[in-house]
């Protein structure tokens, strides 16, 4: 049992960091492992916005000169970049182990991801002109104070608390996914997806990179897989409900959609409250008063259902 | 026997086949039945003795022990206001009462419940009501997936429209839908009624016992050993009498309702022991 939210604020920003903050905490008793936020803000068009690991929490409890380690891991990003011929434009240490760069490049931002990620450590969470992606262990209270979140003004946010199940309690494991190596794409999945080494294997030979052996991390690779064939997400997100088997709900973001797609059983909760300028939708009731506490009409998305909205 | 087929191989060994076909077209009762929404040993209260709780600052454990704790001080009409859509309110509640929510419910809410009349004004969440036992519970808006699971009796309304699996294993009592109905709904219904003013998603009543389902829109699918049966006069009178007493009654009156019982043609319903089953497989 995990729990997923997503909210949408049409035509302005808002303080999506602290709603998404409110609508997970709301969520927490649906799983305290970990917490995961994307959270879109206003296209900084020409600039790339980075969120990028280079340790585990656990890790640096560990010890074992670790903190060394991790000075040398930053300075093989950098060095990478630079051989890119990206520009470090601002740096910002949210915690020891976890950075955000925002950086000028005009050049190929999947070879460079990829060559990134090929350092001992080192996973980009995101890269995008107005997605920043933020998970880490504990609730949504504790993620959202170390990362920051609380002042953050954007249009649309997706979230994520995780119950860990089928794989393990890290960051590696939690969610949101960011959809490499599309820019701004991001996914969060309540559910279990029981054809997942099949089809893991069916995208590992078409060249996919997974970086965990967390069942939702296949959504994230299925749909860079369909916008890399040029599918729409919505047409995407249809295909999913026929290909992808087992019970699930799942959210994905664009830098300019959010859509919903709920499985063939309908096994998996989602709750939806849209009005002319905002869109709540969030695995329970409970999640959506966070931010609306005022009384609303809200739905229940049936079996196979697949809705997307423009932001 | 080898060359035999499943029925020969029966009826030499002196069982028999017969199936059960229909057994439950064609059920007689009183359109005017007795409700008995409530106990004769149910616990005397005063309706008139109103209370308003204003449940913003509590937990769901807060607001159900005051529930208890104000129906001790022998209030017969409780109020909560602001709930927020919390889980599991009002629920295992075994006497007389009426219980008014102003707002929404999340999951659970008046589960395990045996003679409260409870109104929400909002919408609830997943499994609204399970194991109800009696009493009357009227939801104003929509309601989620496994509305009903498994109640025993009692009038569970939702003026809006449900989530799937409505009814799911219902044992008896009456679940009422203005709106439409998700997928499974009615499965493996075992006694009670169903009635649903708009559409049905797909496999309605699959692998029902018992029971009837009456559907107002269109059905998607019917689900496993779910039968059509001729819509009686009694069936009308009874829906007219139900739907009206909750101002559901359509205009153009009940007759495009479609009835669906069970078929009875799956392997339970033969009248082979288990033990002969094994003699013959």
């Amino acid at each position: 049992m995990c729990g997923i939210a997503g909210l949408i604020h049409r035509g302005r920003s808002s303080n999506v960091g602290a709603e998404m903050t409110a609508m997970l905490l709301a969520l927490k008793h649906r799983g305290p492992d970990s917490t995961g936020f994307a959270v879109y803000g206003e296209p900084s068009e020409g600039d790339y916005i980075m969120r990028i690991k280079v340790a585990e929490q656990e890790e640096m409890a560990k010890g074992h000169g670790i903190e060394a380690q991790v000075e040398e891991r930053i300075g093989a990003v950098e060095a990478c970049l630079a051989e890119h011929g990206a520009t470090v434009k601002a740096k910002e240490h949210a915690t020891a182990y976890a950075l955000r760069y925002i950086i000028g490049h005009d050049g190929d931002t999947e070879d460079m991801a990829r060559r990134i990620e090929e350092i001992e450590g080192a996973e980009i969470l995101s890269l995008g002109n107005a997605l920043e992606l933020i998970k880490d262990l504990g609730d949504a209270t504790v993620v959202s104070e170390q990362y920051g979140l609380g002042v953050f003004q954007g249009t649309h946010a997706i979230g994520h608390t995780r119950m860990a199940t089928e794989s393990d309690v890290d960051i590696r494991s939690a969610h949101p996914y960011w959809a490499f190596p599309y820019n701004d794409v991001a996914i969060v999945h309540n559910g279990q997806i029981t054809n997942y080494w099949t089809m893991r294997r069916v995208m590992e030979r078409r060249g996919h990179r997974f970086l965990s052996d967390c069942d939702s991390e296949l959504l994230a690779v299925y749909t860079a897989d369909n916008l890399a064939g040029g599918v729409s997400l919505e047409e995407s997100m249809r295909r999913s409900i026929g290909e992808i088997d087992g019970v699930f709900t799942y959210l994905v973001a664009t830098r300019d959609q959010l859509g919903m797609a709920k499985d063939s059983m309908a096994a998996k909760p989602m709750v939806l409250y849209e009005s002319e300028d905002l869109i709540a939708l969030a695995s329970e009731e409970v999640s959506i008063r966070a931010i609306l506490p005022q009384e609303i009409d809200t739905t229940d998305p049936y079996d196979a259902e697949v809705r997307v909205w423009q932001v | 026997m080898a060359g035999l087929s499943h029925e020969e191989r029966a009826r030499d060994m002196g069982l028999t086949t017969e199936q059960l076909t229909g057994r439950t077209q064609q059920v007689f009762f009183e359109p005017e039945e007795a409700e008995n929404f409530t106990y004769p040993w149910a616990p005397e209260v005063d309706f008139n003795k109103r209370t308003e709780v204003d449940a913003d600052a509590m937990t769901t454990t807060e607001v159900n022990s005051k529930i208890r704790a104000l129906m001790k001080e022998g209030h017969g009409s409780i109020v909560i206001r602001n709930p927020r859509g919390m889980h599991g309110l009002g629920v295992g509640i075994l006497s007389r009462l009426n219980l008014i929510f102003e707002g929404s419910l999340g999951y659970f809410a008046v589960g395990l419940i045996d003679g409260p009349n409870v109104r929400i004004s909002g919408r609830v969440g997943w499994s609204c009501a399970e194991n109800m036992m009696a009493g009357t519970v009227l939801i104003e808006k929509n309601a989620g997936s496994t509305f009903g699971a498994a109640i025993r009796g009692g009038d569970l309304v939702c003026r809006g429209s449900v989530g799937s699996r409505t009814g799911i294993d219902m044992k008896g009592g009456t679940i009422i839908v203005g709106g439409d109905t998700g997928m499974l709904s009615g499965f493996m219904m075992q006694r009670g009624r169903m009635v649903v003013c708009g559409n049905a998603g797909k496999d309605l009543g699959d692998s029902m016992y018992d029971g009837t389902i009456y559907i107002g829109g269109e059905i998607k699918s019917l689900g496993v050993d779910a039968v059509p049966a001729e819509l009686t006069d009694l069936d009308r009178a009874w829906l007219t009498r139900k739907l009206t007493l909750y101002g559901l009654l359509p205009e153009q009156g009940v007759d495009r309702f479609q009835k669906i019982v069970a078929g009875k043609q799956l392997w339970n319903y033969d009248n082979l022991e288990p033990l002969e089953k094994k003699l013959i497989l």
